[in-house]
């Protein structure tokens, strides 16, 4: 019994003390920041490896689920005799939710869990070790640049992501099954406004950003330098990722969308 | 400036509460290569991260250039280790980068040196260590022996004062045993610096370091020139450089008597 309540006790304090190690390793990345963005090119190498290799699955998902957006809106819509609105059910479910949300999950297991691979793994193989023995900080050289790198990506996917759905809903709604494509697209221009619609989505895939990179990065740096660490890593990387996105969610939709 | 390199007095270290290091004195002359010995879980690395810095003494003195590395902040610990190298047990090398960007990284990192220079300077490095011709490959191409040159060459890229070398012969086939250990001997002579080598490949070091200090559960048990260790005819030592199965390090864990954990009765 008491034992059980110890058990608990030392749980919170791990958590919490684990929560503070996290917060200071986050400040420290920020504090860090200024030597990435002097050497940018270290930033523009994450880019790519963050951005620019998770290309295809974002671009294939949002295609499908633009598909899948098309099929089903018309559906609903047809019964209501509305089948010229299925641009506007698209566009602003894609614009406002769907975008931010599946391609932040899609980044979470693509490029967040390659970042805590890599850093664990460079971690056990002593690569960071070295590093610190070079006078080089990690935190500057590695992780700074990996997460400005990842968080400007983040919008950018969302966006492409957004698009691509919008195209996959075009095809399906009026390609495939013949809805007026001057509706679809005159009251798709009308309903999407640029600062409800557009911003708020942009904010909420920079949010999402950097919660999946700083989760990323700090499960990497903190993984123990074993197979069997980074691999636990990774996972939780994955998981806690995608939580804390569906979380940020509905915390962010709540602020931003009150029906006025 | 001090003659001695490396100072250390007294010193101890300890995990929380458990001791690793007990009342170490060791020191390394400027220009000398030494070893430290011992069997695995022994302390030795654990030495070696505290002059590296990367580990601050419970107690004692510890001297690094003149530096004392408990009362060292930040970056004096960065400045410090500028003129400082050190070779991991499996050559740590970047895998990111090729042979050539792992021995520029510290030069593009610490120096405004041109693109140029730079190039030459990686060039002299890699032809020191007989891989100039590898200069392109990427760390995943290298063999064992091969990595770790690498990884000595970039150790030794802004001409250190002094080079830490953890376990450097492990696992390495006997050419390149030899390579890397005359490689060791011969940089620290052509350079002027200094080497402090950990490892548990006596026949080895042996034939190249100057002195070598025995460690043993955390105390220093012998000590002497290759020739003085040699002789020794201290029970560790002995067991230590003829390789011996048992001796006072023991062939068993320690472990319940035998007949005990096999259930046998007295008949």
């Amino acid at each position: 019994m008491l034992n059980g309540i110890r058990g608990i006790g030392r749980r919170v304090v791990d958590g919490v003390w684990r929560m503070g190690v996290a917060t200071r390793f986050f400040l420290l990345t920020l504090l860090h920041s200024g030597q990435s963005f002097r050497r940018f090119h270290l930033i523009i190498r994450e880019v790519f490896s963050a951005g620019v290799l998770s290309l295809i699955i974002i671009l294939v998902s949002g295609l499908f689920v633009g598909m899948v957006l098309g099929l089903q809106g018309y559906e609903t819509l047809q019964t209501y005799g509305s089948e010229e609105a299925l641009g506007v059910l698209v566009s602003l479910s894609l614009v406002r939710e769907l975008g931010p949300v599946v391609a932040a999950l899609l980044f979470a297991s693509r490029a967040g869990s390659a970042i805590t691979a890599e850093i664990g793994l460079m971690k056990a193989t002593e690569q960071i070790a070295a590093m610190e023995m070079m006078a080089v900080d990690p935190i500057a050289r590695v992780v700074a640049p990996r997460f400005w790198g990842a968080v400007i990506s983040m919008p950018l996917l969302a966006a492409l992501f957004s698009a691509m759905g919008i195209l996959g809903g075009y095809l399906v709604g009026v390609v495939l099954i013949g809805v007026d494509e001057g509706s679809f697209w005159s009251q798709m221009q009308a309903a999407v406004d640029f600062k409800e619609d557009i911003l708020n989505g942009v904010i909420k895939s920079v949010v999402f950003g950097i919660a999946v990179t700083a989760i990323a990065l700090f499960e990497g740096y903190d993984a123990p330098p074993t197979a069997e660490g980074v691999s636990r890593a990774t996972t939780r990387t994955v998981v806690t990722s995608s939580l804390a996105i569906l979380g940020l969610d509905f915390i962010l939709t709540a602020f931003m969308f009150r029906g006025v | 400036m001090s003659d001695n390199l490396i100072e250390i007095r007294d010193l101890s270290f300890a995990y929380s509460d458990r001791m690793v290091l007990k009342g170490i004195n060791l020191t390394a002359r400027r220009g000398q290569v030494i070893a430290i010995m011992g069997n695995s879980g022994c302390g030795k690395t654990t030495l070696l991260r505290l002059i590296g810095g990367a580990l601050r003494p419970t107690h004692g003195l510890l001297m690094v250039n003149g530096v004392d590395m408990g009362q060292i902040d930040q970056d004096g610990l960065y400045g410090l280790r500028r003129r400082m190298g050190m070779l991991f047990q499996f050559g740590a090398l970047f895998t990111d980068m090729s042979v050539a960007e792992n021995v520029a990284f510290q030069l593009r990192e610490h120096t405004d040196l041109p693109e140029e220079m730079i190039r030459d300077l990686v060039l002299m490095k890699l032809n020191a260590v007989g891989l100039r011709g590898a200069q392109d490959l990427m760390p995943s191409e290298l063999s064992g022996g091969m990595a770790r040159r690498v990884a000595l060459a970039r150790s030794i890229a802004l001409d250190p004062a002094l080079v830490l070398y953890d376990e450097p012969f492990a696992g390495l086939d006997p050419i390149a045993l030899g390579v890397t250990g005359n490689l060791i001997r011969r940089l620290t002579d052509t350079l002027g610096m200094t080497s402090v080598v950990v490892t548990h490949d006596v026949q080895e070091s042996l034939k190249i370091v100057d002195y070598v200090y025995f460690v043993s559960e955390g105390v220093i048990v012998a000590q002497g020139t290759p020739a003085e260790i040699k002789a020794s005819d201290l029970a560790y030592v002995h067991q230590f450089v003829h390789g011996e199965e048992d001796g006072p390090v023991p062939f068993h864990y320690p472990a319940p008597p035998y007949s005990a954990d096999l259930e046998l009765r007295p008949c």
